[in-house]
């Protein structure tokens, strides 16, 4: 047999490898977790990678998975071996083409990462519920429980398809098994050339569209002949299982990796059998053996081949013994009586029985069971427990097993200390920073180590909710056998603590075995200080488990050897240099070969600290000894403080803590309902710089608050009489007003919510007179101020809110004292959409409606635990809400019909009412002006008196009015996304509701590329700048979708940027709401997937508009009552070339050093579109206003 | 008419050198040059500490703000195929020099003795022909001293010298306290060269933003003065060749610096306000000059005006102070 290649790479790799060489077409389009496999794709393709027809496939984005389905659907139809990648909503946009393609007898394989679907709350993660979605479409089932498997299954999978001329999803565990990385052996195209056969590639062209032999597929057919039609397919799925099995039976010649459609392991007298697929199974494969070794008669079936599911095959693989099985499904199905795969086994042996072909004497009891949904956890205590209901004489059925559900009381009950993990197997768990380059170096140790022939290796990545100072926890497993273990390390003997203060918040040691080995890094203390530092349970814990203590003051060495604050290389030479699982010469001489491979291509200089830090990294490594007692006295600080809300004390708290495992159904909203205002309780401290306010220096313009997009610098001004119980420290100026002598002014820094982005100080104008360099706002270490501070918030809170109504909403500077409604968010630091966002909460917050597309925004708007959309002193603040990434317009649009629907109900009943209410009072609630924020406040205070009388009128028409009455307020009814969801998978929605004439307000904040799911090319991606999908250089010109919106002359269209001009930004925002029709607002968003210094981040936004490539301006369509033109540019003439914008950035820059002809002449070309658009802007600009389309009453 | 003059021993058509600027950036702009008659192209400067800035930026960047956030493990596309260092710049000097015939002198500016040496070797083998050296150094540190500054350049240049087989041009700062003496070191360590002077790009303040802004300016005609009096001086004293530069805007400057003992005019700002076609227009009118005045050849021409060829020697040294106090005197009062 050839030697085969082994590596270590994840599931998503393992699969698109295969994929990617039996295709010729790969439509693509981004989704969490698959977007790894079409980002791959296109990769390959960039680098010219060929399939086994040696020819490199052709990768095609397309603007949503809906898309990608029908170019597939398109491709396949006219003969190309056609692929493409998704999971969760993307397969659910695939589901009418995935009719066609299986109606129409069509080979091709779609592979997924299994995701959940978004029902009550979305989820990134990892079950069947998108797979079982598309059990009717035609499509058969493959499953894959391992990284090796999804490689394999992969090859199979097409082979089978091109036989049976039968669809498949080839699918495997999102997450769990497409992020896992683990050692396989990869697939020669010899051996992929030997499982696809020639004929079967060219009669699956033969069956395609071609005028030169022409006939025609996708008929309408009628009730004489559709229903015969639809049972033509039948022989075809008849033979899948044959086929599939042949395949195998093939590929196990061809690899000696033997698979069944159905693989049993266990006691071959097994009693007690447990079903399940994907990752699980592995789990439970270890979990038997280890309990077959224990005298336990259990057994496991994998299921391969899911759908068809063949009887026959199932009932050979099961042992005759068995007296009980348990089905275990990854997904949920409310309502029914079963899970598919629970009703599908039933259903075989049941069948079995009647037709007399069970194996066994007595139909064994069968349960079903759930496990797993969202990548919670499946662990062999699990395994163990659903065996252990087995062995009860009335086990539970259709329970549940790995939550605590104390309401219909499902979930089995779980021993916690039950562990398989073997001794041979080296465990090591790393707490990182995103930042600190932790999951990097890891994934780096885990090829060292998988490299040696000596080792298998194993890795998993859990990242928490925030896009900034995010913690990361690695899972390594290292050993001399296959490690199947797709759980997270439960016994660690290694951890590694890379960040001190993780040892205050989680409880970083639970999982360390006794004897364990600790890893700290101490900064920014000294290894000799560490000890006194630790909070005194940790001190306990350690002394308990007998840990041995290794620290390094890592961030010194870093700092020393001038690579900032990436730890990850010193960090990684101490785990190699302290845990023995190569020798440390070895492993050190391996460190810098890949340090070498890594970073050659960066430069000399980064290859050579990279080097320099290793070496200093083992004279800085130190043992720290451990007394016999605890000596600390400092107890670990509470998660929430105790005045926070119950459900963030029980409920918050307990996710935050990392804990929310442990939270019971009980806990849990019933339908996705949560508090608002909950950021506020989670005190992250993610930055060591802070700025502090000086106020002698400060103008009191407001463009820090402005621009602040964690919402952490807050403007009050108050009656210096309230000065009088102030903290010594608090901070205070006359306000910058004549005629107000007693009036002062503070600007509040809420320095524990701050993530040191600097972008307050960089848009900071004022300079003091005697020191140039010293700002009103300077960034300075947080530690020396911190107790102020924190005292002076409290104090500032105490402060009375403006009034609103006293506010000048027109400026800046009067914006600042509006509080910001959206706060603390864990978005990325120095994010250039939430400065937008909060804008927004400023100054519609307490009548605001906001529908979110998924995305960037919807994440850090809504993801768990602690969200940041809050409520003002009234507790009143925005109502939130996401729906999906491809309806958000039209989910925006059916808020804006309620409120016109209800407000038009609550006039008409007013109307009804006048008799009770009085004319006059109904009078002047229907024809209240609601302009301005008094004229709105006015309102709200007829409609609390107009509630109170109805309460007081007994009609059933008040009942009615009272529940509607909220609407003769004003609603601002907003819709909010990137351009991910304007430019592609929404935009037809986006152009419907610009259509409709309703008063909705669009916010397209334009990051020119989809940042959530990791900088993929999309619509707004400019011309020459690269992405992923786009690495050769955006070949053409961004749309310009606000020409579109314009043409249809009724909606309100403005691009701002608030970097640029916040003035102008303020405006728009207000005139678009002003407007009572549709509007839309695109607004420049820099973004950390721009490659730029986030702290220029505003800078950027003022080059952008400076060189003509973000020309701000307002078309305001109330303009054309008075017959002027509606259409006014808001910047002046490109001043500078686009180069000078676009080469601060990686994204234009990078394309210098790959092709640097290329991206001379894209630059070039992206220069005349500029000058040309420009020029269009200008003709517009200065046109009558009779040229436009009239205003539209 | 004989124009011909040689510099750091190559042998030029004319005097008129297009020195180190923007516009040799591009293969298609040197070629520009050497169409509009340029007898030599001296490149833009390779900046040792742009390089590793440069570098550390992208590792930085491309590597911002990864692995942090499940969704988002990376945002910019891995691309294996990226050259930082100095590749793209010896890559230009390598296809410049085999576009044009004219000779295409690498312009080195290093921070570390590695990358001197390191740099003007790569130089060398992407088919440089000379090398300028363009020592830019403020000595903002109060403890360095004179001595220290002066032996950090005959340091370079000897290391340089060593190290590479083409010519070594040392572009040179004016602010030493004694220029003659500095420039007889740098001349006995080797420089095939010295450029008299660098044009130190001395930053301005922005009063609307209270900021240092370092933009830069281009030269007047009047600020050849200082290079016109110390290649007066240096002519006729030393083995290397005298390269001026600063200040020409017409042929009238090209002529001064020749008559002064230059042996290759250089020009920047003149190009980069008219164009590379002003090359033809100060050739011409260094010819038309020529011819008016009936020289011969370049070489007749070349330090006729020198310190030690003009009437007075005493004219270039404190005398010179002395009277044009008397001249002011006797026009005026």
């Amino acid at each position: 047999m050839t030697e085969r290649q082994v590596t270590t790479i994840d599931g998503n790799e393992a699969a698109a490898y295969v994929a990617y060489r039996v295709n010729e077409v790969c439509t693509i389009y981004p989704i969490t977790p698959s977007s790894t496999m079409a980002e791959l794709a296109d990769q390959w393709a960039s680098e010219g990678v060929k399939n086994i027809w040696g020819s490199v496939p052709l990768v095609m984005e397309m603007q949503s998975e809906g898309g990608a389905a029908g170019a597939a659907h398109g491709a396949l139809q006219t003969g190309a071996l056609t692929t493409t990648f998704t999971a969760s909503q993307g397969l659910m946009l695939m589901i009418p083409n995935m009719y066609k393609i299986a109606g129409e007898l069509t080979s091709a394989v779609f592979h997924v990462a299994a995701r959940s679907l978004a029902t009550q709350g979305l989820s990134i993660f990892g079950d069947h519920q998108d797979v079982m979605a598309v059990r009717p479409t035609g499509f058969c089932l493959l499953a894959s429980g391992s990284v090796q498997e999804a490689h394999d299954m992969a090859l199979i999978a097409q082979a089978a398809t091109l036989e049976a001329r039968v669809p498949f999803i080839h699918f495997f565990d999102g997450f769990r098994t497409s992020h896992e990385v683990n050692k396989l052996t990869l697939l020669s195209d010899d051996d992929i050339r030997a499982m696809i056969r020639d004929d079967l590639v060219l009669a699956h062209r033969t069956r395609a569209l071609n005028p030169d032999r022409p006939f025609i597929r996708g008929t309408a057919q009628n009730p004489d002949v559709y229903f015969q039609s639809r049972e033509t397919v039948n022989p075809f799925y008849a033979k899948v299982p044959d086929i599939v099995q042949a395949a195998m039976d093939k590929f196990a010649g061809i690899t000696g990796r033997r698979y069944n459609l159905f693989d049993y392991f266990g006691d071959p007298n097994a009693e007690r059998v447990v079903v399940l697929m994907g990752s699980g199974q592995e789990t439970a494969c270890e979990t038997a053996a280890y309990l077959n070794a224990r005298g336990e008669k259990v057994g496991v079936i994998q299921v391969r081949l899911y759908q068809p599911l063949s009887a026959r095959h199932f009932l050979a693989a099961l042992p005759a013994s068995v007296k009980s099985i348990a089905v275990l499904d990854r997904t949920k199905e409310p309502g029914a009586t079963g899970e598919p795969m629970y009703l599908e086994v039933v259903n075989t042996l049941v069948e079995a029985q009647i037709e007399g072909t069970l194996p066994m004497p007595v139909l064994p009891r069968i349960i079903g069971g759930r496990y797993g949904l969202s990548s919670k956890e499946f662990t062999p205590a699990m395994v163990k427990a659903v065996f252990d209901e087995l062995s009860k004489a009335r086990p539970k059925n259709h329970f549940t097993v790995g939550i605590i559900d104390d309401v219909t009381h499902t979930s089995l009950d779980i021993d916690a200390s039950f562990m398989i993990e073997s001794d041979k197997v080296v465990r090591a768990m790393f707490y990182g920073l995103g930042a600190d380059g932790t999951v990097g170096a890891n994934k780096n140790s885990i090829k060292i180590i998988g490299d040696d022939p000596e080792f298998y290796a194993q890795g998993y990545f859990v990242y928490d909710s925030k896009k900034s100072g995010s913690q990361t926890v690695s899972h390594l497993r290292f050993g001399p056998d296959p490690i199947r273990a797709p759980y997270l390390v439960q016994s660690a003997n290694f951890i590694g603590c890379h960040q001190f203060n993780f040892l205050d918040r989680g409880d970083v040691l639970k999982n360390a075995a006794q004897g364990a080995v600790l890893l700290l890094n101490t900064s920014p203390h000294e290894p000799e200080e560490a000890w006194d530092r630790l909070p005194h349970p940790v001190q306990e814990q350690i002394i308990a488990k007998k840990l041995k203590v290794h620290a390094i003051n890592a961030e010194k060495v870093a700092r020393d050897n001038g690579m900032g604050t990436r730890i990850n290389t010193i960090m990684q030479t101490c785990f190699f240099a302290i845990s023995g699982v190569l020798p440390r010469d070895k492993a050190i001489e391996k460190i810098k070969y890949s340090i070498k491979k890594s970073y050659m291509r960066k430069g000399e200089e980064v290859v050579r600290k990279n080097f320099e830090a290793v070496d200093n990294t083992l004279a800085n490594l130190r043992e720290i000894p451990v007394p016999a007692q605890a000596t600390s006295t400092r107890k670990l600080p509470l998660v929430v403080p105790a005045n926070a809300p119950e459900f963030v004390q029980k409920v918050t708290a307990m996710m935050m803590a990392g804990r929310g495992d442990e939270l019971p159904v009980s806990a849990l909203p019933v339908d996705g309902t949560y508090p608002s205002a909950t950021t506020q309780w989670e005190k992250r401290n993610i930055s060591n710089f802070v700025p502090v306010w000086e106020p002698d220096v400060c103008i009191q313009c407001g463009n820090c608050s402005m621009v602040c997009p964690h919402g952490v610098i807050r403007s009050k001004f108050y009656n210096e009489a309230s000065l009088d119980s102030a903290p010594k420290a608090f901070r205070t100026a006359p306000i910058d007003a004549r005629g107000f002598p007693d009036i002062r002014y503070t600007l509040q820094v809420y320095l524990e919510d701050c993530t040191g982005c600097g972008l307050c100080v960089e848009v900071c104008p004022a300079k003091s007179k005697e020191q140039t360099g010293r700002k009103a706002i300077n960034m300075a270490l947080k530690e020396p101020v911190l107790e102020d501070e924190k005292a002076n918030v409290r104090f500032f809170e105490t402060l009375p809110e403006m009034d609103r109504g006293r506010v000048d909403f027109s400026t800046v500077r009067g914006v600042q004292f509006l509080p910001p409604l959206f706060e603390f968010s864990g978005a990325c630091a120095g994010c250039g959409e939430t400065p937008y966002v909060k804008l927004l909460s400023q100054l519609f917050g307490d009548r605001l409606l906001v529908a979110n597309a998924t995305g960037c925004s919807s994440i850090y708007g809504g993801n768990l635990p602690t969200t940041p959309w809050t409520v003002n002193n009234e507790g009143r603040g925005p109502a939130w809400s996401n729906s999906l990434f491809e309806d958000n317009a039209e989910f925006g649009l059916g808020f804006r019909l309620t409120a016109d629907k209800h407000l038009e109900y609550a006039r008409e009943l007013l109307l009804a009412l006048a008799g009770p209410l009085g004319q006059a009072q109904v009078d002047e609630l229907l024809d209240a002006e609601q302009l301005t924020e008094m004229d709105i406040r006015r309102q709200r205070s007829r409609v609390a008196d107009l509630k109170q009388r109805l309460r007081e009128i007994n009609d059933p028409r008040a009942a009615q009015l009272l529940a509607v009455a909220d609407q003769l307020v004003r609603r601002s009814v907003w819709i909010v996304g990137g351009d991910g969801w304007a430019y592609d998978i929404g935009s037809s929605g986006v152009d419907h509701v610009l259509a409709s004439g309703r008063d909705v307000n669009i916010l397209v904040m334009d990051t020119e590329v989809y940042s959530n799911t990791g900088g993929q090319m999309s619509k707004s991606t400019p011309m020459g700048a690269v992405a992923k999908f786009a690495a050769a250089g955006k070949q053409i010109g961004k749309k310009d979708v606000a020409l579109q919106a314009i043409s249809y002359g009724n909606v309100y269209v403005a691009r701002i940027a608030l970097g640029a001009n916040p003035q102008q930004a303020l405006l728009a925002f207000r005139e678009a709401e002003a407007y009572q029709g549709p509007s839309l607002i695109l607004a420049y968003s820099h973004c950390i997937a721009h490659g730029i210094n986030m702290q220029r981040g505003l800078d950027q936004q003022h080059l952008a508009v400076e060189c003509g490539h973000w020309p701000l301006f307002r078309y305001n369509p109330m303009v054309r009552e008075s017959d002027e033109n509606p259409f006014v540019l808001d910047s002046g003439r490109p001043k500078i070339p686009l180069k000078k914008y676009a080469y601060n950035e990686v994204r234009y820059k990078v394309l210098t050093h790959t092709n640097p002809a290329e991206a001379e002449r894209l630059m070039d070309l992206a220069q005349q579109g500029i000058n040309r658009r420009w020029s269009v802007y200008e003709d517009m600009a200065t046109r009558s206003g009779g040229t436009f389309v009239p205003k539209f009453k | 008419m004989d124009l011909t003059t040689t510099y750091m021993g190559m042998k030029l058509k004319h005097p008129i050198v297009a020195s180190s600027s923007p516009l040799s950036g591009s293969v298609s702009n040197i070629k520009r040059l050497e169409d509009a008659g340029a007898a030599a192209v001296v490149m833009f400067s390779l900046f040792e500490e742009q390089l590793k800035h440069e570098s550390a930026a992208l590792e930085h960047l491309m590597t911002a703000g990864t692995e942090s956030f499940a969704e988002s493990l990376s945002y910019l596309p891995e691309v294996d195929d990226y050259t930082v260092g100095p590749d793209t710049y010896l890559d230009l000097l390598r296809r410049a020099s085999e576009a044009v015939d004219i000779p295409v002198i690498g312009s080195l500016n290093g921070i570390t003795n590695t990358g001197w040496i390191e740099y003007a070797q790569l130089m060398q083998q992407a088919g440089a022909k000379g090398i300028e050296l363009n020592i830019y150094y403020i000595p903002a540190d109060l403890t360095t001293t004179g001595r220290e500054v002066e032996e950090r350049y005959i340091k370079i240049v000897k290391a340089v010298k060593e190290s590479v087989t083409i010519p070594v041009a040392v572009k040179l700062s004016p602010f030493f306290s004694a220029i003659g003496s500095m420039a007889k070191a740098l001349d006995n360590v080797g420089a095939d060269a010295l450029v008299l002077f660098n044009r130190f790009y001395q930053p301005d303040f922005d009063l609307e933003k209270l900021d240092v802004a370092p933009n830069l300016n281009l030269s007047t005609p009047d600020e050849i003065r200082l290079p016109l009096l110390w290649i007066a001086v240096l002519y006729g004293k030393l083995r290397s060749s005298l390269g001026a530069t600063r200040g020409v805007h017409t042929p009238i400057e090209v002529v001064k610096y020749l008559m002064a003992g230059a042996d290759a005019v250089m020009t920047t700002s003149a190009l980069l306000k008219n164009g590379a076609d002003y090359l033809t227009t100060l050739r011409d009118g260094l010819q038309t000059w020529m011819e008016v005045n009936h020289y011969d050849s370049v070489t007749q021409m070349k330090g006729s005006m020198s310190q030690q060829n003009v009437a007075d020697p005493t004219a270039f040294e404190r005398a010179n102070y002395i009277k044009t106090l008397e001249s002011f005197k006797s026009d005026y009062i």
